[in-house]
């Protein structure tokens, strides 16, 4: 240990992995014994049945589009939040932690009053034909919610420490606004967006309290996978199916969690590139 | 919008770039409102619906105050353990060079990509009537699940990351020199702890802990897991709030602006600390 000049690195070190080890790998590693003492075919009884199938359908399917949306508009007003001033952009800027801070549930039952169809938007999208609530444009809805700061918050202190100078030398080379964006800045932002998506991805694919409400949870339509979760422990006393279920939400998890890590050290080589 | 001044960084404002600034500042402007702000007023405005009278009979009910009371222990018991885990958790990953260090570093990011149900489904797994302690403990007369310590270790579960995550990337910043420099003046590790890293990092630290507190008071997936649901007993105010939306809409929504209002605060300070912390580093 002569390597370490400041002390206090075993009882830094050793309550970090204690916490840890309780906390986090002790309550893993039951969810893994769990899934793994059910085997391959007893697990796939408890995840091949259509409800389940349909939940997880949903669950990733909505997600991943609730993602590039979040993606989409995080840029937008990252992009605007850095490059201009305006009046109350300090308050905008505060705004966009609301999704972080708001408790899920809260989230939720608003969420569901404000696009009922006696609802403040409802009452004027349901006569056009838009039914937000109990359906899974509803589900969309509610996990872009969660989503959006994960974007914003990744991609704009790359946009303030971004120099315009890239840029200034392509307007110079006769370059137009929308070949600046895609030619130069968009190149360099793309690890960072890809990134917030990740993130976003990750928020949605386990959002649970944002969603059950607005969400209607409807058989085979509109229930997504951490509903079912909680419906087999609450009500069925299911835990192996529900242990099963667990199991690719946290394999799902994992592999966001590698990629994330990639992308990061990816982001870290772009930067020293440049 | 008149008001929108905009300073645009290439080139001199011509038509076009008046008419870009004006569609990007006005899009921004409208996915913020129409996203975040709608459903923060519509909270307030169903809670007020039925007339102050009705909200405050709905708040002072005792089930919401039993809620209430137990959102604030859970809260008061979780907080100052994440605060301790995070100080420790930055200490070691930002003075120290060790083998396994990347792993750590994800171990200690993994709960916020764990969905927070499937996080109170691993806690049943282990504290539960059928979990792998669930025997022992109830032969000691100890209940975890659908009691207060199920609720603290679900809540700590999904808000580990926090206050390590505003810590560590600030310490590995500023480096170990002033540090270091302390110890070669004969300062012990407490002392350097407490005198010179703790100051630097005082702002991130707060910062942080109001971050984890808010996600504490708030967390619903999870404690749903393992709360059980018994009124005035062991639920907290979001799922008093979730019980309550089934029964009466107002006063569920009356709950639920104690939680928005804690919230607003939050994300007020957070303002505050920020323009606190940029005028230190102006001044310096």
């Amino acid at each position: 240990m002569s390597r370490h000049v400041l002390p206090g690195f075993r009882l830094s070190t050793g309550y970090t992995l204690a916490v840890l080890g309780g906390c986090v790998l002790l309550p893993l590693a039951a969810l893994v014994w769990t899934a793994c003492e059910l085997g391959p075919s007893g697990w796939w009884a408890q995840i091949g049945t259509r409800r389940v199938l349909a939940s997880l359908r949903l669950s990733f399917g909505a997600a991943l589009l609730a993602a590039t949306i979040d993606v989409l508009l995080g840029l937008l007003v990252a992009w605007a939040l850095v490059r201009y001033r305006f009046a109350f952009r300090r308050v905008c800027d505060a705004l966009v932690d609301l999704p972080f801070a708001l408790p899920t549930a809260v989230a939720g039952i608003s969420l569901t009053a404000l696009y009922a169809p006696n609802g403040w938007l409802g009452s004027r999208l349901v006569p056009l034909g838009i039914e937000v609530a109990y359906t899974r444009l509803g589900v969309l809805l509610a996990m872009v919610f969660v989503g959006l700061p994960f974007v914003v918050r990744t991609l704009q202190p790359v946009l303030e420490s971004m120099e315009g100078d890239l840029e200034e030398a392509a307007y110079t080379l006769g370059a137009s606004p929308v070949q600046r964006f895609f030619r130069v800045v968009l190149p360099l932002l793309l690890p960072t967006l890809l990134t917030g998506y990740a993130l976003a991805l990750a928020r949605a694919i386990g959002e649970y309290g944002s969603v059950v409400f607005i969400s209607g949870n409807r058989l085979f339509r509109t229930e997504i996978a951490p509903y079912l979760i909680v419906q087999k422990i609450d009500s069925q006393y299911d835990y192996r199916g529900a242990a099963a279920l667990s199991a690719v939400m946290l394999t799902a998890s994992l592999l966001l969690l590698v990629t994330m890590a990639w992308l990061q050290r990816w982001t870290h080589r772009w930067a020293v590139q440049r | 919008m008149a008001a929108i001044a905009a300073v645009v960084s290439i080139g001199r404002p011509s038509r076009s770039t008046r008419v870009a600034r004006l569609m990007l500042v006005g899009g921004a402007i409208s996915v913020l409102i129409g996203l975040l702000v709608l459903p923060l007023l519509t909270i307030f405005a169903q809670a007020l619906s039925q007339g102050v009278a009705f909200y405050v009979d709905a708040i002072g009910q005792p089930d919401t105050l039993a809620a209430v009371r137990l959102t604030l222990t859970v809260a008061a018991i979780a907080v100052p353990l994440n605060l301790i885990f995070g100080l420790a958790a930055a200490w070691s990953m930002t003075h120290f060079q060790f083998r396994g260090k990347a792993l750590l570093s994800a171990l200690i990011d993994l709960p916020f990509s764990v969905s927070p149900v499937v996080a109170g489904m691993m806690l049943i797994l282990i504290y539960g009537k059928d979990g792998w302690l669930g025997a022992w403990l109830e032969a000691h007369g100890v209940q975890v699940i659908f009691a207060l310590p199920g609720l603290v270790l679900a809540t700590v579960f999904v808000t580990l990351p926090f206050v390590a995550r505003e810590l560590i990337p600030l310490m590995q910043a500023q480096g170990s020199e002033q540090e270091e420099a302390a110890l070669t003046l004969g300062a012990n590790g407490w002392q350097i702890f407490f005198r010179v890293t703790l100051p630097r990092v005082r702002w991130a630290l707060l910062y942080g802990v109001l971050l984890c507190n808010a996600r504490a008071m708030g967390e619903f997936g999870a404690v749903y897991v393992v709360s059980g649901h018994l009124r005035g007993i062991t639920n907290t105010l979001p799922l008093q709030v979730d019980q309550l939306y089934q029964e009466n809409f107002t006063a569920a929504f009356a709950a639920a602006s104690l939680l928005a209002s804690l919230t607003v605060l939050t994300l007020g300070i957070k303002r505050f600390l920020e323009w606190r912390q940029s005028g230190a580093s102006d001044r310096h």
